[in-house]
């Protein structure tokens, strides 16, 4: 039986200085389950939400069918009434309703325009047997554990007679155990007819569950294969080779003395109890060093640079940092900052920039105390500082005086940079310094980096992009699940070599 | 990974814009022509009356414990808070003073010293709760308009504990002597000269500040308005400043009130402006998490925000009871709006990050000027809460339209 349930054909989605999707095609077989494989950034989420309706028709181009049909949603209610649903990473559930409200949260049980809760507890029972969630209907969610959660996700999704179940990393936030169900739980619907696409970075749940795999990368379809026989390296080639199309700026390392050091770093999760983001990390960043940190999203990366940074991320840290040999303790963002550490933010808008403000006050807020003499600002040398970065950097902008929010993404990384550069760093931790900014700024971005390792700074930096890693750094550590799962130099480093280590299932 | 649209927007470039920094920027100054406006259409509604040297001296005596709040409350709001106890401290305040220096006949500097600390105390209690218990502002000030209206009650009893020292009551009512005695002023009649002298001190300072911060300015090469505008804008605010000093000077003389306030306003002007904790305030006012991860104490700052509401709302308290001479249990009410309204008048943001103290104040000028001058006029009480009602509402949605007009990207 090869009757598709899903045709997509020639998907091609822009945002504004970047396209996200470029003639992308995809066909799901009815009954099957389908894999969508690719690197952060290669299209996944952007493909499954226009399939959603989350960008809706008119907003992307090609040509959607489903069922047989051409459809043209207009947000999701369209899609999910045509028996489309999407569960997202970051589930969408009513944490202080019950589990019953939660599955027919929209689509409420009622009679004469009341909520009849005998009818909704009861079809809820029903639902949460069908996904294997043995819990009470009126249980409030958030007392559930994330596992169970995804199973209300799910029955939520087959009370709303689902064809199509879209997962998006359904068990990035799960342990073995929950994973194991789900996978299984997965199987069992597919028996039952209703077809999956699953987004997975881990290869070999994809290889164990999937019945065949579409392979993006740069958004673009790059194959499709039948899970058969396949290997985890047959799909990693397609994921990588992406094209060394940036350039890199020429940079002739010179490398001293080792200046951080971390040793057997562990990070618990502050939301979801018990839970390991960091495991037992270690690496060491060297003077005039550029050091690479590469892992998938919810590696740990980024909880991994802020734990660091004085504890700013998470709790139950442990493990122990070594500056210039002696241990340090840097128990809040000032002690890191005094120790010579900075850490610019992969958000810039959300957790590096104060957007209200103009530029000078955002160079000048992390090192407010280099200007100030006995708590009163010298505001004229703080104009003169933000001034010289602004010329340093080529910030493009009327005057210091401009407002940040009002910037481009590439001079707002410039911004967020001369900020942490006027704090005189020793280690910089770039956590996705490149993200959203178009190729030109980019290049600036790295002449900047590299100026900073010619420095003597230590640079420790974080990117989803592997050609960028590769291009700048002089060695990379690798990051799968919360676990140091490689370090290599650059001259042995490879695309297909780091991805092969991101996606490495570490033991738990 | 997806790539939302509005992370995307900032791709659209940078349009580089011509040299135009020196248009009346409307945001920031429509405050000041709004207010030049309201004195004007009550001054000639009242016939002049408006600007008459008692007039004067009343509206700046009338709402010196106001401005007093709003100053606090400016810097509450900045932070990105806000604080309905403070008139049920001014009342707790007042209260606590009257007992120290009715009762117990406690001399009165160390009873002001006294009520200061209790207020501090207070808004260390509150300050506590919000900054380092993570209880919204709006929940605990709530709790504090109750509790302390209760520990009035409680110090209190059901009456009025009066009369004060004259020493308290002429902070609050009183006016400098006429040391120098008067002189003549022509058409005008005598006026104190030790006024006069003081205004020419204020006014000789307004320009000697200004003058240094714009040779500073010009040494360190940045752009600086042109010249005559400069010119203009002193010679604009000596007259204000000389105007108002000549018409009390000649009523009876500066009230000592406005001496505080004067010394309040340019004090914090210079700590919002000047100090690092000011710097922190707008910092974590304008992105809380940015603030933290740059190494900002931001509980520590939002502490000592509402320790500084607590003692300027005592300092309120300490003037409002010397005032009326008595404390009493219903002083106080709904001052907290006032002073939130004074706030909000004067340009500060709903988001936190924006605000000045100057603005406060021209605020907190604006209702007093409405409230005075409609009673000048004779206009029943209802007509005067519509009329602050209606300006506040017509001040904010004003600000929220030139920042949609602006395009803010936020």
């Amino acid at each position: 039986m090869t009757d598709s349930i899903l045709r997509m054909r020639g998907i091609s989605k822009t945002f504004p200085g970047v396209r996200a999707l470029d003639d992308v095609n995809l066909e799901v077989l009815r009954g099957e389950i389908h894999a969508i494989c690719g690197e952060n950034g290669a299209g996944k989420s952007t493909l499954m939400k226009v399939l959603s309706g989350v960008y809706p028709h008119g907003d992307y181009t090609g040509r959607i069918e489903f069922d047989g049909q051409e459809c043209r949603f207009g947000g999701i209610r369209d899609s999910e009434h045509r028996g489309i649903v999407i569960i997202h990473q970051e589930l969408a559930l009513a944490p202080n309703l019950s589990i019953a409200e939660n599955i027919f949260l929209g689509n409420e049980q009622s009679t004469r325009g009341l909520i009849d809760w005998n009818k909704t507890n009861a079809a809820a029972a029903e639902l949460m047997g069908r996904v294997g969630l043995r819990e009470n209907p009126v249980t409030q969610v958030l007392d559930l554990g994330v596992g169970k959660q995804q199973l209300v996700e799910i029955a939520k999704a087959l009370s709303k007679r689902v064809k199509l179940l879209i997962l998006d990393e359904p068990t990035a936030a799960l342990n073995d155990e929950d994973s194991a169900h789900l996978l299984g739980l997965l199987r069992g619907l597919r028996d039952e007819g209703i077809t999956c696409v699953i987004i997975s970075h881990k290869l070999n749940e994809v290889l164990e569950i999937a019945d065949r795999v579409t392979i993006l990368r740069d958004g673009r379809t790059i194959t499709t294969l039948d899970a058969e026989g396949l290997t985890e390296d047959r799909i990693i080639s397609g994921m990588v080779g992406r094209d060394l199309d940036h350039r890199f700026p020429p940079h002739e390392p010179r490398i001293g003395d080792e200046i951080l050091r971390v040793e057997d770093w562990t990070v618990h999760s502050p939301t979801q109890h018990g839970r390991l983001l960091v495991s037992g990390a270690s690496l060491s960043v060297r003077r005039g060093e550029i050091v690479g940190l590469a892992g998938l999203m919810g590696a740990g990366r980024t909880e991994l640079a802020m734990s660091i940074f004085g504890r700013s991320y998470g709790t139950g840290i442990s493990g122990r940092i070594f500056k210039d040999g002696r241990e340090i303790r840097l128990r809040s963002v000032r002690e890191a900052i005094r120790h010579g550490i900075a850490y610019a933010t992969e958000d810039r808008k959300r957790y590096g920039l104060n957007l209200i403000e103009d530029i000078k006050r955002n160079v000048s807020a992390a090192g407010l105390g280099k200007l100030a003499r006995r708590g009163w600002v010298d505001d004229n040398e703080e104009y003169k500082v933000a001034e010289s970065y602004r010329k340093s950097l080529n910030i493009k902008a009327p005057s210091v005086s401009s407002i940040t929010g009002k910037l481009s993404g590439g001079n707002q990384q410039k911004v967020v940079l001369s900020k942490w550069i006027f704090t005189d760093p020793d280690v910089l931790i770039l956590d996705e310094p490149t993200r959203g900014i178009d190729v030109g700024a980019k290049y600036e971005i790295y002449t900047i980096i590299n100026k900073l390792a010619d420095d003597g700074k230590a640079v420790l930096l974080i990117s989803s992009e592997l050609p960028e890693l590769l291009g700048l750094c002089d060695r990379i550590y690798t990051l799968s699940a919360g676990r140091i799962t490689g370090e290599v130099p650059r001259a042995e480093a490879t695309q297909e070599g780091l991805m092969t280590l991101m996606t490495q299932e570490a033991p738990r | 990974m997806s790539i939302a649209p509005a992370k995307q927007r900032e791709l659209s470039g940078f349009a580089p814009r011509g040299p135009r920094r020196f248009q009346i920027n409307l945001r920031q100054s429509g405050i000041y022509i709004a207010f030049a406006a309201i004195v004007l259409l009550f001054t000639i509604l009242t016939g002049g009356d408006m600007l008459a040297p008692q007039n004067i001296s009343n509206i700046i005596v009338q709402n010196s414990y106001i401005l007093i709040l709003a100053i606090g409350m400016i810097l509450v709001i900045i932070a990105g808070h806000i604080d309905l106890s403070v008139g049920s401290i001014v009342a707790a305040t007042g209260a606590v003073a009257a007992v120290l220096m009715v009762n117990h006949d406690v001399p009165w500097p160390l009873a002001l010293l006294i009520t200061l600390l209790v207020g501090a105390a207070i808004g260390a209690w509150q300050g506590y709760w919000v900054a380092y218990f993570g209880i919204p502002a709006f929940i605990v000030t709530l709790a504090g308009m109750l509790l302390f209206r209760a520990v009035t009650y409680n110090i209190l009893g059901n009456r009025g504990i009066g009369p004060f020292p004259d020493e308290v009551r002429t902070l609050s009512n009183g006016f400098t002597d006429g040391y120098l005695g008067n002189i003549g002023l022509g058409a005008l009649g005598g006026a104190d000269l030790v006024s006069l002298l003081l205004g020419v001190a204020a006014v000789a300072g307004i320009v000697v500040t200004q003058w240094r911060s714009r040779a500073g300015r010009v040494r360190y090469g940045q752009a600086v308005e042109p010249f005559p505008l400069f010119v203009l804008k002193i010679a604009l605010a000596g007259f204000v400043v000389m105007f108002v000093i000549v018409q009390l000077a000649r009523f009876r003389n500066v009230p000592w009130v406005l001496v505080l306030l004067a010394a309040l306003v340019l004090g914090y002007s210079l700590l919002t402006n000047r100090a690092v904790f000011g710097r922190q305030i707008y910092a974590v006012g304008g992105n809380l998490q940015a603030a933290t991860l740059s190494g900002v104490k931001v509980k520590s700052v939002v502490f000592w925000i509402f320790v500084n509401m607590g003692v300027l709302s005592a300092l309120a308290g300490i003037i409002f009871a010397g005032r009326l001479n008595q404390a009493n249990p219903t002083g106080g009410d709904q001052f907290e709006l006032d002073a939130i309204a004074a706030a909000f008048i004067g340009g500060a943001a709903v988001q936190g990050g924006v605000g000045k103290v100057i603005g406060a104040i021209t605020g907190g000028l604006i209702m007093g000027v409405i409230n005075n001058g409609m009673s000048l006029i004779g206009a029943p009480s209802e007509q005067v809460l519509l009329v602050k009602g209606a300006v506040l509402l017509a001040a904010v949605a004003f600000d929220v339209w030139t920042k949609r007009r602006a395009g803010a990207s936020r």
